[in-house]
C-alpha cells in the first residue's frame, strides 16, 4: 500500500497537476483568456443565479398546432371533394378528427380520392409505412379522417424546429451576450439570457405570433354597418392595434405575407420626423405587391399582425420596386420591435411563458460574495479542526483536501460547468466528505496501532482496510448526486455537477494523493512511532 | 470586517502547520480511544422512540402539512429591495391587497430593505401568472429594485413535483440495488429502513419549521439520504468484517464493537461536516438558508443517530449472522468475498 514506483507517482502527481491547471483561466478576465488558443479557454461558467440574467421556459400551443392541422384538412376535402365533383354536407372538426357525409353511391369514389390526401410521414419516424391521416367509413356516408399520433408527433417535432429558428433570431436582435437557447422535451423552448434584468421586452417580443399580412380594405360596406351584421363573407372584421380600437373590414385574401418579406429596417419620416418602418419583399412579394397596387390605385390596403391592423394607407400610385413603409403610431421602441418581428419572420405557432426566473445582478454579486464567504469560513474551520485533531496528518489531510479542491474547479472549468449558489453549496459539502476519507484512514491507522501494530504496517493495513470502506461510501453518495442530475434542472443540477465531481476528485485524492503523501513521509522518516 | 476574520485565521492556520510539523502539538481526542458503549442494548429505547418520532412526523405532514414553495405551487415571487433604504411592509401590503390577486405574502429578509413577496398561484393558466406579475411590477413601481423574480406556472409546478418525487424514489431504489450487490439483502433491507426513518423525519422538520419546500429541498432530502447511507455503509462495512472475523461472538456484541471502533470517525466526520454547514448557514445568506437548515438537521442530526442506534441494530431483527456456525471455520476471512 505504501509502495510507489517511481513513474506512477509521476503520473498520479501529473495528473492532479494537469487538472488543478485547468482551472487557471478562470483567475484571468475573460477578454485576456479569449485571446489564447481555444484549448486553453475552458472556464467556468456563472449561472444565472450568480451572474444575473432571465431564465424563461416557453411552451408551444399543442392544442393550435392540431387546429391548424385539422384545419387544413377540412380545406382539402373540401377541395378535392369539389374537384371531383362529389356533393358532401356536414364538413366539420371534431376533437381530433375531421368528419364528412356523402351519398352512398358516392362513398367509394369519395374514399378514393380522400385515401390520396393521407401522405406518408418523412423524417426521423419515416418508416415508409406510416401515414399522417387515418380515413375510415364510419358507415351511413360517414367518412372520419384522424390525425394519426405519429403524424401530430412529427407536425410538433417540426414546429418546435421552426419556433426555436424565428426565438433565436429574435432573441439575438436584443444585443444580448451569449442567450441559450434550447429545446426543452417535446413542447418547450427554453431561453437564457444572462444579464437581462426586466425580461417583460422579451416577453412581448416572443409572445407574438407576428404572423403578417398585407390585404385589401374592403370599401363596400362601412365597418359600423359590418357590426350589425352585414358583413361579406369574404371578408372579415379586425380591430386597430393603437387604441382606441378603431374597426375595419379586411378581405380575407390575403395579397402578400411576411414570409415574403425580405428586411425591414426603422427609420424616420422626414416630413412629420416620426418613427417609421420601411420594408422590401423578395422577388415574389414584389411581383404580387406590385400587381395588386396597380390594380388597386385609390384604394387603402390594411397591414395586418396578427389579426390586427397595423395601419391601413391609402394606395397613391402603384408601388413597383417591391419596398414600402409603414407608419402609424408608432413609438421608437414599438416601430423597432417591428422591425424585430418582420425580419425573425412569424412563430409556426403562439408561445406561452411557463416558467420564468430573473436574477437582478446586484442579488447575484451579493450571492457571490455571500457564497464565497461562507466556502472561506468553512474551509479554515475545517482546516484548524484537522490540525488540532491529526496534527502533522492533519497536514497532509489539508494539503490533499487544498488539492481536491483546485481539481474541482478544473474538472468544473475543462467540461465548461456553470457554477451555482448550490453549486457553491456542493463544494463546501465536498470539503466535508473529502476530510471524511482522510479520517477514515487515519482512524483506522490508530485502531491498528492499538491493535498492536507497528508503525509502518498500521499505517498499511489502515489504508488498505479504509479504502474499501471509502469506495463503498462515496458510490452510494455519488448514486444520489447521479439522480440529483438526472432530475434537477439549472442551480440544482449546478448542485449535483459539483457534489458529483466532487466525489470523483475525493476518491482519486484518498487512493492516490495522500497515499503518496504518507508513503513519502515514511521513507523519508522512516518513523518508530506515528503521531496521530 | 471579514477581511481582518479571514486573515487572522489565515495566520492561525499557518501557526498551526508549522507546530503540527514538528510535533509540537498535543493531539485532541474527542472521543476516547476504546469505547465500550452498549449501543445495541439501547434499541429498546431507540426503536420506540423512532417510531415515535415518525408517527409525529407523519402526522405533522398530513395536518400541518408542508410549506411548497412556488416550484411546486405555482405562482409568482418576488424579491425586491427598496431603494430608499427602508421597505414600508404596511404601504406594500395595502399597495398590493389592492390588486385583488387573491394570497399575497409579504416578508421581510435579511435587512430592513429587503422584502419578499409571494403571490399565490392565479387561476387561468400560464398567462395569468404573467399578468399577475406584471401587475406587482407596475404597482410597485420604479422605488424599488427587482432582485429576483420567479413565475411557475400551473403545468411546470405540477411536473416538478412528480419529477422531484420520482428522483427521491429513483435514487433510494438504486442506492438499494448498490448496496444489495454489495453486501446482502438483510443489510440493504435495513439501510432502506434507516433511509425512510431519515426522510420521514425531516419531512416532519419540514413541515414544523414550515421552510419553503421546493426543488432545492429535495436536493437537501438527496442529500441527506447520501450522507446517511455514506454513514451506515461504513458501520456496515465494518460489520461485515467483523463477521468475517469472529465466527461465534454474539451478534449484539459484535455490532457494538463494530459502531464503538467506528465512532470516533463518526462524530469527527459529523463535527467537521457541521463546521461547513455552520458557515453556509451562517455566511450563506438566505437563498440557500433553508437549504442548510433542512441538511443541518438531517445530517447532524438525524444521520448520525440514524445509523448509529437504527440501521445498525436492526440487522438482529434481520437475521444476519444467525447461520454464521454453518460456515467453515477455516475458510481464511480475508479470502471471502461474502460474509
Amino acid at each position: 500500500m505504501l509502495y510507489f514506483t517511481r513513474w506512477r507517482a509521476l503520473g498520479i502527481i501529473l495528473t492532479a497537476l494537469i487538472v488543478c491547471l485547468c482551472a487557471v483561466p478562470n483567475f484571468f478576465p475573460e477578454a485576456q483568456v479569449k485571446t489564447w488558443p481555444a484549448w486553453a479557454q475552458r472556464r467556468l461558467v456563472l449561472g444565472l443565479d450568480l451572474q444575473g440574467g432571465s431564465y424563461l421556459l416557453l411552451e408551444v400551443d399543442a392544442n393550435y398546432v392540431k387546429k391548424e392541422k385539422l384545419d387544413q384538412v377540412r380545406d382539402d376535402v373540401r377541395r378535392s371533394l369539389r374537384e371531383a365533383k362529389i356533393g358532401y354536407t356536414g364538413l366539420v372538426t371534431r376533437g381530433d378528427t375531421v368528419e364528412v357525409r356523402v351519398k352512398d353511391t358516392d362513398l367509394q369514389a369519395a374514399l378514393t380520392k380522400l385515401r390520396d390526401l393521407s401522405q406518408p410521414i418523412g423524417g426521423l419516424l419515416g418508416s415508409g409505412t406510416q401515414r399522417d391521416l387515418d380515413i375510415s367509413d364510419a358507415g351511413g356516408g360517414l367518412i372520419r379522417l384522424a390525425l394519426s399520433q405519429p403524424a401530430m408527433v412529427e407536425r410538433m417535432r417540426k414546429t418546435i424546429e421552426q419556433s426555436i429558428q424565428i426565438v433565436e433570431r429574435r432573441v439575438n436582435e436584443l444585443g444580448t451576450v451569449e442567450p441559450v437557447i434550447q429545446r426543452q422535451g417535446n413542447d418547450r423552448i427554453l431561453v437564457q439570457v444572462p444579464g437581462l434584468q426586466d425580461p417583460t421586452h422579451l416577453k412581448e417580443l416572443l409572445g407574438k405570433t407576428a404572423k403578417m399580412e398585407f390585404r385589401m380594405v374592403d370599401t363596400s360596406v362601412p365597418p359600423d354597418q359590418a357590426q350589425r351584421g352585414g358583413l361579406p363573407p369574404d371578408s372579415e372584421l379586425l380591430m386597430s392595434q393603437s387604441s382606441p380600437k378603431v374597426p375595419y373590414v379586411v378581405k380575407k385574401q390575403v395579397l402578400v405575407s411576411g414570409a415574403e418579406l425580405n428586411d425591414a429596417q426603422t427609420g424616420f419620416d422626414q416630413r412629420t420626423n416620426e418613427p417609421i418602418v420601411s420594408f422590401r419583399f423578395n422577388s415574389t412579394g414584389a411581383r404580387k405587391f406590385s400587381q395588386a397596387t396597380q390594380e388597386n390605385v385609390g384604394l387603402p390596403f390594411a397591414i395586418v399582425l396578427d389579426n390586427e391592423v397595423i395601419s391601413a394607407p391609402v394606395i397613391r400610385e402603384p408601388i413597383t420596386g417591391g419596398q414600402g413603409q409603414i407608419s402609424g403610431s408608432f413609438t421608437v421602441q414599438s416601430a423597432n420591435d417591428l422591425a424585430i418581428l418582420m425580419r425573425a419572420g412569424a412563430l409556426p405557432a403562439p408561445l406561452t411563458v411557463v416558467e420564468e426566473r430573473t436574477v437582478g445582478p446586484g442579488l447575484g454579486q451579493d450571492s457571490i460574495e455571500k457564497g464565497e464567504l461562507a466556502a472561506y469560513v468553512g474551509s479554515i474551520m475545517v482546516i484548524v479542526f484537522m490540525l488540532l485533531t491529526y496534527r502533522l496528518f492533519g497536514v497532509f489531510a489539508n494539503i490533499a483536501v487544498a488539492i481536491n479542491v483546485a481539481m474541482i474547479f478544473g474538472l468544473l472549468s475543462l467540461l465548461n460547468a456553470t457554477l451555482t449558489l448550490p453549486g457553491i453549496a456542493g463544494i463546501v459539502l465536498t470539503v466535508g466528505i473529502a476530510v471524511d476519507s482522510n479520517v477514515l484512514i487515519y482512524e483506522r491507522i490508530r485502531e491498528e496501532l492499538r491493535g498492536g501494530r507497528n508503525a509502518i504496517s498500521a499505517i498499511d493495513a489502515g489504508f488498505k482496510r479504509a479504502l474499501a470502506t471509502i469506495l463503498d461510501s462515496n458510490i452510494t453518495t455519488f448514486i444520489a448526486a447521479a439522480v440529483l442530475f438526472y432530475i434537477g434542472t439549472g442551480p440544482v443540477r449546478g448542485f449535483a455537477v459539483t457534489l458529483g465531481i466532487g466525489i470523483i476528485t475525493t476518491v482519486f485524492t484518498a487512493f492516490t494523493l495522500t497515499r503518496l503523501i504518507v508513503a513519502g513521509w515514511v521513507r523519508w522518516k522512516r518513523p518508530q512511532s506515528v503521531p496521530i | 470586517m471579514t477581511h481582518i476574520v479571514l486573515i487572522g485565521l489565515g495566520i492561525l492556520i499557518a501557526v498551526l502547520t508549522v507546530v503540527s510539523v514538528f510535533g509540537w502539538l498535543p493531539s485532541l481526542r474527542i472521543v476516547p480511544d476504546d469505547t465500550h458503549f452498549d449501543f445495541t442494548r439501547f434499541r429498546r429505547i431507540s426503536f420506540p422512540i423512532s417510531a415515535a418520532l415518525s408517527i409525529v412526523a407523519i402526522t405533522l405532514f398530513f395536518t400541518h402539512g408542508l410549506n411548497f414553495g412556488i416550484d411546486f405551487r405555482g405562482g409568482t415571487l418576488l424579491e425586491v429591495r427598496a431603494k430608499s433604504g427602508t421597505a414600508d411592509i404596511a404601504a406594500m401590503r395595502t399597495t398590493l391587497d389592492g390588486l385583488r390577486l387573491g394570497e399575497v405574502q409579504i416578508q421581510q429578509i435579511g435587512g430592513p430593505a429587503d422584502v419578499l413577496i409571494r403571490v399565490a398561484e392565479q387561476p387561468g393558466g400560464d398567462a395569468a401568472q404573467q399578468e399577475a406579475v406584471q401587475k406587482v411590477r407596475t404597482a410597485l413601481g420604479d422605488a424599488f429594485e427587482y432582485r429576483r423574480v420567479e413565475v411557475v406556472g400551473p403545468r411546470v409546478s405540477g411536473e416538478l413535483l412528480a419529477f422531484g418525487m420520482l428522483g427521491l424514489m429513483l435514487a433510494i431504489v438504486s442506492i438499494l440495488i448498490y448496496l444489495w450487490f454489495r453486501f446482502e439483502w438483510q443489510f440493504a433491507l435495513g439501510a432502506m429502513i434507516a433511509n425512510v426513518h431519515d426522510i420521514v423525519l425531516t419531512i416532519g422538520f419540514m413541515s414544523i419549521s414550515q421552510v419553503d419546500f421546493d426543488l432545492t429541498s429535495i436536493a437537501a432530502l438527496l442529500t441527506i439520504l447520501g450522507y446517511s447511507l455514506n454513514d451506515t455503509v461504513v458501520i456496515y462495512d465494518r460489520i461485515r468484517e467483523m463477521l468475517r472475523r469472529y465466527k461465534k461472538m454474539p451478534m449484539p456484541q459484535l455490532l457494538n464493537e463494530s459502531i464503538n471502533s467506528t465512532l470516533s470517525r463518526s462524530i469527527i466526520t459529523h463535527f467537521t461536516v457541521t463546521l461547513a454547514l455552520l458557515a453556509l448557514l451562517l455566511f450563506g445568506g438566505h437563498a440557500i438558508h433553508s437549504f442548510t437548515a433542512v441538511m443541518m438537521f438531517g445530517v447532524v442530526l438525524v444521520g448520525t443517530y440514524t445509523s448509529i442506534f437504527i440501521a445498525a441494530p436492526i440487522l438482529i431483527y434481520l437475521g444476519v449472522g444467525e447461520h454464521r456456525e454453518d460456515a467453515k471455520e477455516e475458510a481464511p476471512p480475508a479470502k471471502k468475498s461474502k460474509a
